[in-house]
């Protein structure tokens, strides 16, 4: 019985995820909308976008390989199980033991070597200068995240998630430099991977400047709304993730029963809405650097993140 | 003018046309063409525009004085007063003529054009591919001696450049964003660029060739349709060449009438361009700010003028319609509105890093180029080059109102965008005195003489930059044949100077602060 109910609450968790990842970007472009004195689309935007794209037709270049058709389904499918593996509304639900924060990276890892793949796999030029600058972020973007990590398991003893937010929640962590460090680290690399302002422009028609959107130019149809889907939960992902490592507070625990798990939800969804609010914020309030300075950017990730993981060599107090 | 000039001295050895106004036109020698185009290519001229009809090429050059009108900041240049101003002409009966670009490249263009529309052969060009025709038309020389096309266009053939590694990377026609059709050819190395080539051409729409035998007022309205960001400019430049074809006097406040439509649009163009520049480095904010300015424009000229982008407002003879009672209420709100709402733009531009990261020296064009190619509007004034057509020839009621021309030097991105910023705050004070002191009468006239033939050109100052219109009218009053020349022409290739050393992903942001006219060049 227990088991039953754990799947029961780890698949509702995975749902939920799906249902909000459109929600969140259409709430980010409504707050941007505001932002700018324009009365933008609602909310629900995203969700029309993608049930119009579900039922148009696929049009295919006629260099596309057999990867161009697959790479959809692989991306979405690595991005929903690693979006999965992070604690939402509640810790220690059933997948969180399964697999630790290296695994998310990995699995995000993969998800994006395929659509780099992809990008290249027509033979657009825009779609090899799409994967050639998402190839250069990356590049610095993994081990700026993999640093992170390993600040987090030093302090934590584990790089366990659910045991991570337990962890952080604990008295004895305090005000430490190094997670303060990792905390800046972890929101260049979500913005870099995200493919937000200031690296990169969701919303640009310029198609010299875009790097995640020049990868994906030729999709169309449902290819488009997987990936489209995709990176709604990634942004998602790094949200929840943020909000799991640095502000667990409220989350459920497993097993803690239904009205709990409900708070859980509603809290959950007031960290994303605040998250969403202050990336919108942030993007309204700045230009997008040269592609050439996105390197610095990421170094800067990279250095914060290795500085973090130095400082608790020297001190453990740190 | 001085009679003195070395550029009036030398056309006048040919045979001055006497029906051409305001300027001297002359008939000349294949030895005068030459020394010509001598002259341009030592930078003692500059060009002005180049074009054809059957059997003749006209060549229009002006030649700058010491010390241009208003601006104290410049270099000084070989003649005092204002500029002369030229048309020459050279018979062609052979069907060819020698080559300005021989020397002088930034007629490569034009030439190619001429070729394509009337079928003159510039002798000893470089460059004999076609420009404007695609081979997509069903005819050959449409300017000259119209034929059925027989044989397909073989492919046109880009520029190469040759290297380790390099890329060609194609833009357009087709673009992502809702703009006009143009195709980037760009040979790059990674991001960084090593060429870029432009082909344009793809929105031309024959209106040469419509203009032949139109009456005035379908003339007027093609005019005012050539690039519709610039119809007033436009409007005014064809109005003024029809009225000095015909020796028309047009009553003063329709002068100052056409004064005002002329800074509002202006004022919407420059409001609108800030924002976009920006947007394209993805700060979308001035854009959102500058939209709202540029839609209060649009708004009061509707209010004002009955048209938001003032269509067909300017006509030969006058304006179509005065102000209406409440018309100087609504524009002093304006002005006041935008003069609020603006300073903490600039605030916001001036203030925000990353912004000035992507604009400071970003998009650099050599000075010496602007000049070569004879750059005007916001690119050449953000270039060192003074030229502003509102001074030098000057028209009224400009010679009565108090400006600026405000000129910069850096020549980067940064420099085009405060070059706009200090051209509104110019408009802004116009719009002001042109209030103030519009004086009263009737808004429109009569035109002279329509039943003589006559010749006439005009140089107006849009805000993209001088904007020359040159008209010969039948003796039935309809136009013979009328040439408008964009200034796109000479700001186009120094685009592909100004990505020159920057990345691909700047590209953009270079294109928009040029901001270029397609149709307006592809014609």
């Amino acid at each position: 019985m227990a088991l039953i109910t754990d799947y029961l609450v780890q698949g509702s968790q995975m749902l939920l995820l799906l249902l909000l990842a459109p929600l969140l970007t259409g709430l980010i472009r409504a707050f941007k909308a505001q932002l700018l004195r324009r009365r933008g689309p609602s909310p629900l935007q995203p969700y029309r976008d993608l049930s119009k794209l579900l039922r148009k037709e696929v049009i295919l270049a006629d260099s596309a390989s057999w990867l161009f058709r697959v790479a959809p389904y692989l991306i979405f499918a690595a991005i929903w199980v690693a979006a999965s593996l992070v604690p939402t509304f509640a810790s220690g639900l059933l997948f969180n033991w399964t697999a630790d924060l290296i695994a998310i990276v990995a699995l995000l890892g993969t998800a994006r070597f395929f659509l780099a793949l992809a990008g290249l796999d027509v033979g657009t030029s825009f779609g090899g200068i799409g994967s050639s600058r998402e190839m250069m972020i990356a590049s610095l973007a993994e081990p700026a995240m993999l640093m992170m990590v390993f600040t987090l398991s030093l302090l934590a003893g584990t790089t366990e998630l659910s045991a991570v937010a337990r962890f952080m929640l604990t008295a004895d962590v305090g005000l430490r430099v190094s997670l303060g460090l990792a905390l800046i680290a972890l929101m260049m690399v979500a913005i870099a991977e995200n493919a937000r302002v200031p690296v990169d422009n969701p919303a640009t028609h310029l198609e010299l400047t875009m790097v995640h959107e020049a990868m994906v130019l030729e999709y169309s149809g449902r290819h488009l709304a997987l990936i489209e889907l995709a990176a709604s939960l990634k942004l998602l992902l790094y949200l929840s993730l943020l909000g799991c490592i640095f502000a667990p507070w409220g989350m459920a625990t497993a097993g803690d029963g239904f009205w709990a798990y409900l708070l859980g939800v509603a809290i959950y969804l007031g960290k994303l809405a605040l998250g969403g609010l202050l990336l919108a914020v942030f993007e309204t309030s700045i230009a997008k650097m040269r592609v050439f300075r996105v390197d610095q950017f990421m170094g800067a990730a990279l250095m914060l993140g290795l500085l973090g993981t130095l400082l608790l060599f020297v001190s453990r107090s740190l | 003018m001085n009679a003195t000039s070395v550029l009036l001295s030398i056309l006048n050895a040919g045979q001055p046309v006497a029906e051409h106004r305001p300027w001297l036109r002359a008939v000349v020698t294949s030895e005068i063409w030459n020394a010509l185009i001598q002259g341009l290519a030592e930078g003692t001229w500059t060009l002005l525009g180049l074009w054809g009809e059957a059997g003749i090429v006209h060549l229009a050059a002006y030649e700058a004085p010491i010390n241009p009108p208003g601006a104290s900041r410049l270099p000084p240049l070989p003649k005092e007063g204002w500029g002369d101003f030229i048309v020459a002409s050279l018979p062609c009966p052979d069907g060819q003529f020698p080559s300005v670009a021989r020397l002088h490249p930034p007629a490569q263009r034009l030439e190619r054009t001429i070729a394509d529309l009337v079928g003159l052969r510039p002798v000893g060009a470089a460059d004999p591919r076609p420009w404007l025709d695609h081979g997509r038309w069903p005819v050959v020389h449409p300017l000259g001696t119209v034929t059925p096309r027989t044989d397909p266009q073989p492919p046109y053939l880009f520029l190469t450049a040759e290297g380790e590694g390099l890329h060609q990377i194609p833009v357009g026609p087709v673009h992502a964003g809702i703009i006009e059709p143009g195709h980037f050819r760009f040979t790059a190395n990674g991001e960084a660029v090593v060429r870029l080539e432009q082909r344009l051409g793809y929105v031309h729409k024959g209106i040469e060739s419509l203009l032949i035998g139109a009456t005035l007022e379908r003339a007027a309205r093609l005019i005012g349709r050539v690039s519709g960001d610039s119809t007033v400019a436009y409007a005014l430049a064809f109005a003024r060449a029809v009225e000095a074809a015909t020796e028309t006097v047009v009553p003063t406040r329709a002068h100052w009438l056409r004064a005002l439509m002329a800074e509002l649009e202006r004022l919407a163009n420059h409001c609108g361009d800030i924002g976009a520049i920006c947007n394209d480095a993805a700060f979308a904010l001035m854009l959102a700010h500058c939209a709202v300015l540029r839609e209060q424009v649009l708004r009061a000229s509707a209010a004002c003028f009955g048209h938001r982008l003032l269509m067909d407002c300017i006509i030969p003879g006058g304006v179509v319609a005065d102000l209406p009672t409440d018309g100087v209420k609504i524009l002093r709100a304006l002005v006041a509105d935008i003069r609020r709402q603006f300073p903490p733009l600039i605030d916001l531009y001036d203030n925000t890093a990353s912004l000035q990261d992507r604009t400071v020296n970003t998009g650099f064009v050599k000075p010496s180029l602007i000049k070569q190619f004879g750059c005007g509007g916001t690119i050449g004034r953000a270039g060192g080059r003074a030229f502003d057509a509102r001074r030098d020839p000057g028209y009224p009621p400009y010679d009565q109102l108090e400006f600026e021309t405000p000129v910069l030097t850096e020549s980067d991105v940064n420099a085009r965008i405060w070059l706009r910023i200090h051209e509104v705050e110019q408009s802004l004070a116009l719009i002001d005195q042109i209030l103030e002191r519009l004086p009263s009468g009737a808004v429109r006239g009569e035109l002279n003489r329509l039943d003589q033939p006559g010749e006439g050109m005009a140089l107006v100052e849009g805000f993209r930059g001088d904007i020359l219109v040159w008209l010969r009218l039948a003796a039935d009053g309809t136009v013979a044949r009328c040439h408008p020349r964009d200034p796109s022409w000479f700001q186009w290739p120094l685009l592909e100077a100004a990505i020159e050393n920057n990345i691909v992903a700047d590209f953009p942001l270079c294109n928009k602060s040029f901001n270029g006219s397609y149709s307006g060049h592809d014609l």
